[in-house]
């Protein structure tokens, strides 16, 4: 039996004290001395709606904190064998770089100890300090050994536009050791949450989050990304997917009219995502009507580009309906196994 | 998602019995300077005071460069190669554009869009005498010699204060069909600092037009700058859907329920998945803006319409209907950019099957409902 594969969760950090163990002696020092608050971002308050689900909150108000409930709520009920977790810790948006690289040591180790090694179902991306290529490559060449971790983690707003060259580093560490690139919701916050300025509240901050993955997406495709670096993938995250046909459709159009600018894109930009590009499922922000969305995924016109994802302990869906109703469901079947084994190779050695 | 080029099955030229058109986005340019500089044909127009300033110190912006825009163009002036009357701007004389555009494709109304007019300048006062001039200019140079074409009230709006007062002046004025703004403001459109224009546009029965570019000085993406103007086209879109969250979620449609906007120049086949992802997040948090009353598409659907160009063109053409059924066909009215590079040939633009009262509606009557072209 294939197994389902879930390419989006996120365990909850939950306290710094809980990564203390993972620091070295001049950081928790740090920490104590200079008393650092908790890398929570503002970008998932804790006791939004939108942070977690009501029913998947544990007594405190806390949701994920533990590798035992993570199965209960997220794995079981949806019968899946395999799920990524995608620690959203804000190590990223520190200033300082060399504090950002010590909180993903931290991280990444805290996730292989308290997660990994407590349930064979679980893998998980490798968290950067997205601030400094130089120091993020440094990360990701100590985690690849651990087969368990299975991509790199960007977020997809920092300081810079994915696809500048400042950022190929990590690309071509990522692509040497067989990772996929996740690029996730989330900022570094070193510009406005909006391109036209700062929003004023929490959910323009998060319906433009789509935006940002449209930009982003144009960017690592002006630059030349994807052709400097043939055998990469890139998994967009937590973002929606209904936008993707309108905004190719835009892309290709530019693309065309202004091709002399950026010649090293040589094909045409959805036969690069077709190949190279995937979405995680939730959320979907499919129209109300099934039927619709029957007619909408006419307009992706691929079966290969979805992946499953909960998105847990994120509200996006009631109950165990993350599969949007009107999904033929062969493509649901593509979307939980197929996919996912296809996108990230490392799964493979696990499953065969 | 493979672009077929040869598979041309359901395309077919829209317009070809050349229908009389409202195009809803022509872009008129004073002779001579460009960005960054001020025409002389403004001059009659601006205080001594003011022409002293551009003279000596000129308009500046919220971006590098002198003379030019931010991002190299794809060619001069984004224009068409045969735009240029006797090597002057394109868009400088009336005459070439009504042989040229107005005449041959029937357009019964052209709604002028301006954007070299000081919008956006940093100095508040610079940005004032600069607009006005325009709309001096406008008129003197266009609307009283061809009733074809409607001007846009340019305004200061980051001093929303005076660019309610150069509104109001203009209320029942028949040579203007609109408040014009851009897309990158220094905040985003829908807060507080923008409502006195909204009032007064709702107060002068304008539609309010948001026209891609602007000066905002927020980076081009949450991510920081792009590269190239490419990019930078592209994210027109991006820009006017974090507008239209702004204009939602602030409540502007709360406050204004008459009021019209038009997103001009971004296209529109984004906006239904916008739609549907705005419904989604503010059935979570909804406590958040409890000022709304209306779920976020239904203030899409009574408030805002979008301006076809540049069209979006799916391989399958027919997916492109889909994108306009789901926004609603009273929703999009068409406009050719003229003389910009992309300009939408309306003989050929949205080569789609489209039954009479939908082409009609696209063409013209929906543009006639907005503005209230007689």
């Amino acid at each position: 039996m294939p197994p389902v594969v879930d390419c989006d969760l996120h365990p909850t950090v939950p306290s710094l004290a809980a990564l203390m163990p993972y620091l070295d002696d001049m950081w928790r020092e740090t920490v104590v001395r200079r008393g650092l608050d908790e890398l929570n971002t503002i970008a998932y308050p804790a006791n939004s709606p939108l942070t977690a689900r009501a029913d998947w909150r544990d007594d405190r108000g806390k949701p994920a904190t533990t590798a035992e409930r993570l199965g209960k709520d997220a794995l079981d009920p949806f019968g899946t064998q395999i799920a990524i977790c995608n620690c959203l810790y804000g190590v990223q948006a520190t200033f300082s770089e060399d504090l950002g690289a010590a909180m993903a040591r931290a991280v990444n180790d805290w996730i292989a100890r308290e997660w990994l090694d407590r349930d064979p179902r679980l893998r998980a991306s490798i968290v950067v300090p997205q601030q400094n290529a130089e120091l993020a490559v440094a990360e990701i060449e100590r985690c690849a050994p651990d087969r368990r971790f299975v991509q790199v983690l960007l977020l997809v707003s920092g300081e810079l536009p994915l696809g500048r060259r400042q950022n190929w580093p990590i690309y071509a560490a990522a692509e040497r050791l067989g990772l996929p690139v996740g690029i996730h919701a989330g900022s570094t916050y070193r510009h406005p949450n909006t391109p036209v300025g700062w929003s004023s509240y929490l959910s323009e901050e998060y319906i433009n989050q789509a935006g940002a993955f449209q930009t982003q997406l144009t960017s690592l495709m002006a630059e030349g990304v994807f052709a400097k670096f043939p055998n990469l993938t890139f998994v967009l995250m937590e973002s929606g997917v209904t936008w993707l046909p309108g905004y190719l459709w835009r892309l290709t159009k530019f693309w065309k009219g202004l091709r002399s600018e950026v010649p090293w894109v040589a094909d045409p930009p959805a036969s690069i995502v077709q190949d190279r590009v995937r979405l995680t499922l939730q959320p979907f922000d499919g129209p109300p009507e099934p039927a619709t969305i029957t007619r909408f995924m006419e307009h992706m016109g691929s079966d290969e580009l979805l992946l499953f994802s909960t998105d847990y302990p994120h509200w996006q869906f009631d109950g165990t309906d993350a599969i949007p109703a009107g999904l033929d469901p062969a493509l649901a079947q593509k979307i939980m196994v197929d996919n996912p084994l296809n996108t990230y190779a490392r799964l493979r050695e696990t499953t065969q | 998602m493979n672009v077929d080029v040869l598979n041309r099955t359901g395309i077919q030229t829209t317009n070809q019995s050349k229908l009389a058109i409202a195009d809803c986005d022509i872009h008129p340019r004073p002779p001579g300077a460009g960005i960054g500089g001020v025409s002389k044909a403004l001059y009659p127009y601006l205080s001594k005071r003011w022409l002293e300033h551009v003279q000596t110190i000129g308009v500046r912006y919220r971006q590098p460069w002198e003379r030019g825009s931010a991002y190299p163009k794809g060619q001069p002036q984004a224009c068409r190669r045969d735009a240029w009357p006797n090597g002057d701007n394109p868009g400088s004389d009336l005459a070439f554009m009504a042989e040229q555009h107005l005449d041959p494709n029937n357009v019964a109304f052209g709604v002028l869009n301006p954007l070299t007019s000081g919008q956006g300048a940093q100095d508040p006062e610079l940005s004032a005498a600069l607009t006005h001039a325009t709309n001096e200019w406008q008129v003197a140079e266009w609307t009283s010699r061809d009733t074809r074409l409607k001007a846009s009230v340019m305004t200061p709006f980051e001093d929303a204060p005076t660019a309610a007062k150069m509104i109001e002046a203009r209320a029942g004025d028949p040579n203007f069909a609109q408040v014009l703004l851009l897309t990158r403001t220094a905040e985003p459109l829908g807060q507080r600092r923008y409502w006195p224009i909204y009032q007064a546009a709702v107060d002068a029965n304008l539609p309010v037009g948001i026209h891609a570019f602007g000066y905002g000085g927020s980076a081009l993406t949450t991510g920081g700058w792009p590269s190239f103007y490419l990019e930078e086209m592209v994210g027109h879109a991006q820009c006017q859907q974090a507008v239209l969250t702004s204009l939602i979620f602030e409540g502007v449609f709360e406050r204004y329920p008459t009021l019209k906007i038009v997103l001009v120049e971004a296209g529109f086949a984004w906006a239904a998945s916008h739609a549907w992802r705005m419904d989604r997040q503010f059935t979570k948090l909804h406590k958040e803006v409890p000022h709304l009353k209306r779920r976020p598409s239904e203030y899409m659907r009574s408030n805002v319409w979008f301006t076809t160009q540049p069209v979006e063109e799916p391989e399958p053409r027919e997916h492109l209907a889909d994108a306009i059924e789901w926004i609603g066909w009273d929703r999009v009215l068409f406009a050719t950019d003229y003389p910009h590079w992309d300009f939408d040939d309306p003989a050929h633009a949205l080569p789609l099957k489209m039954t009479e009262a939908q082409k009609r509606g696209l063409f013209l009557e929906n543009a006639r409902a907005v503005y209230g072209f007689a």
